[in-house]
């Protein structure tokens, strides 16, 4: 019925092509960013890669006076700083996601919920002014003093607790991306929560099962894939997170063996240190830090991904 | 009998602590809230919006960082979410199953979580040494690469919300898909596409290490896009870790406005969201 006019076809055709290829080239584009990344930083840390060798991540030295670099207090930082923070935040998170699904009086679910995901969207330079003139104080006349007397003295842990305290320094600095990352934990956890199905839980309560016992045994088991999955996307955050470092970490390239000193990890020490960089080698050992915290997130973050893509595709089959 | 009283003692034991973690967390977020507020607004005056970024000992402002930081959020946004809203689109309709499409969405993942201090270094690597120098359009264009992976995300998952019905009438009527992703699909999934771009504008506006050595700063008025450019996150850096009261003052009152604005950002994304949901929005046209 309709008259078909050739030339509006020709031109519809013409526009699907242009829009077609248009969205096509924005997702092209997207790959070539993270093969961009890749390139360009393999590129820029190639003069002090080729100059240190291998040694560039097995040495400690840090010395821009003598041009001598190597990563290791940095990655030392970057995992210490990152444990710890997963060891506060884990437990921490679990229980919120916890008390959000299973505990939580409907009335407040909401409420609560959006104030553990505003925690998530306050920028991290934030974290660190808050963790530099409020936490690292507090921590500084409360709560080191009182590790040093106590748990300075415990053989064999003793040793993490010994010195001065600092205030700000790898402790610190735990605290402050614990408190970063608890949003996203605690977040990913309460969405694999939610997808346990209602049967399992009250099959569970059926058989005289409290209501700990149910989480422990029914629901945990049933969403163990997603809650690694949560926890490697929040390790992937805390091992990346810069800015709430940098103000507290006090940026000393050593390893010390208290946790109270100061110390650096890969990102703060890229942050402190790029603008004021003078010399190739020094800006390209730089950008090879970069390039080694990129290689560990991006093994972190892939390996969460497929876990969490793992459980979304198990509850899109069960239903 | 015994062993009954274990496991309620047992129950209640993990239950109280799981209470505690929610509060423990709340607290940290009113511990944060408030410390802003008590030492953020001492500091807001007039002269924090009027003037410029002071030298050392004297009073100022943040006008020329707050300029600057709108400027490259604005042109972060106006560069990036085009291009997260076309590869979403390109997700949903055009290859949702392809190999294409499933490698895309997975870098795109990775990208959402990847280190901002990364994004910075890839950006002076091919902008700021190529150029030589540092400038405002290297810290926009790193922002851009923030904020694509969020309008990415957001637009896929709004553009499959829509009904099949409403994509097959319109092929019905004769319509190219790209006549019914621009008249049909766009208007139909349009709060949730805004939703994605305010999120996108709550996660670049906060971002410090990206900027640090691609705008760097600037301790004056700039409106060159060539030129280093002050910056909100930026200023609240150097001046908080600087010796000066003064200037520590303006970084509180920096970080209140900062945070204030996103968190307004963040809740009328919700808000957005939730109308959308509850069908109220006129949202996904259900």
């Amino acid at each position: 019925m309709a008259i078909i006019d050739p030339r509006h076809a020709a031109r519809q055709r013409v526009y699907e092509v242009a829009f077609r290829s248009a969205t096509l080239a924005a997702a092209i584009l997207v790959l070539m960013i993270l093969g961009g990344v890749t390139i360009s930083l393999i590129h820029g840390s190639w003069p002090a890669l080729s100059h240190f060798g291998l040694s560039f991540v097995t040495r400690q030295v840090w010395n821009p006076v003598t041009e001598k670099f190597g990563a290791l207090a940095a990655i030392y930082g970057t995992l210490v700083t990152s444990t710890i923070a997963m060891v506060i935040a884990v437990p921490v998170g679990f229980g919120i996601a916890l008390f959000l699904t299973e505990l939580c009086p409907p009335i407040l679910k909401r409420p609560i919920g959006v104030a553990v995901e505003l925690l998530a969207a306050v920028p991290s330079i934030i974290f660190g002014i808050w963790g530099l003139f409020v936490l690292a104080p507090l921590l500084q006349r409360h709560v080191q003093p009182w590790l040093i007397e106590h748990a300075g003295a415990i053989p064999g842990i003793g040793a993490l607790f010994k010195g001065p305290p600092f205030g700000i320094g790898i402790l610190t600095a735990g605290f402050v991306l614990a408190i970063m990352v608890l949003p996203f934990i605690a977040a990913t956890v309460r969405d694999v929560f939610d997808t346990v199905p209602a049967m399992l839980k009250e099959s569970g309560y059926g058989l005289g099962a409290t209501k700990w016992e149910v989480i422990w045994h029914v629901v945990v088991p049933h969403s163990r894939a997603g809650i690694v999955g949560g926890v490697m996307l929040g390790l992937g955050r805390a091992l990346g997170e810069t800015m709430a470092v940098t103000f507290v970490i006090g940026n000393a390239h050593r390893i010390s063996s208290s946790l109270l000193a100061p110390g650096t990890t890969i990102s703060s020490a890229i942050a402190n240190e790029f603008t004021e960089a003078v010399g190739d080698l020094y800006t390209s050992s730089l950008i090879a830090l970069g390039l080694l915290l990129f290689l560990i997130t991006f093994a972190v973050i892939a390996a969460a991904q497929a876990m969490l893509r793992r459980l979304e595709r198990r509850a899109l089959s069960s239903v | 009998m015994n062993r009954r009283a274990f496991r309620r003692l047992k129950n209640g034991l993990f239950l109280t602590l799981s209470l505690v973690a929610t509060l423990a967390g709340l607290a940290c977020l009113a511990a944060i809230l408030w410390t802003l507020i008590s030492h953020g607004m001492q500091g807001v005056s007039w002269r924090l919006f009027t003037q410029m970024t002071p030298p050392p000992g004297s009073q100022g402002g943040v006008l020329n960082a707050l300029y600057g930081s709108a400027v490259m959020t604005l042109l972060g946004i106006l560069i990036g979410s085009p291009i997260g809203v076309l590869a979403g689109t390109y997700l949903s309709e055009y290859g949702r199953r392809s190999k294409l499409s499933t490698a895309v969405r997975f870098i795109n993942d990775v990208l959402l979580s990847a280190p901002s201090i990364i994004i910075g270094l890839f950006i002076y690597e091919i902008i700021v040494v190529r150029m030589g120098h540092f400038s405002a359009l290297a810290g926009a264009l790193s922002l851009a690469v923030l904020a694509i992976p969020v309008t990415l995300r957001t637009t896929e998952d709004m553009l499959n919300l829509v009904p099949q019905g409403m994509k097959d009438s319109s092929a019905a009527l004769g319509a190219y898909p790209w006549r019914t992703t621009l008249s049909i699909l766009y208007p139909a999934a349009r709060s949730g596409i805004v939703t994605g771009l305010l999120l996108a504008v709550a996660r670049i506006s906060g971002e410090t290490a990206p900027l640090l050595f691609t705008a760097l700063n600037n301790q004056f008025w700039s409106s060159n896009l060539d030129a280093p450019m002050a910056n909100l996150p930026v200023v609240i850096f150097q001046f908080a870790l600087s010796p000066y009261k003064e200037w520590q003052q303006l970084a509180w009152a920096g970080a209140l406005i900062i945070t204030v604005a996103i968190l307004i950002l963040s809740i009328s994304a919700r808000i957005l969201l939730a109308l959308l949901q509850s069908g109220g929005g006129g949202g996904a046209g259900r």
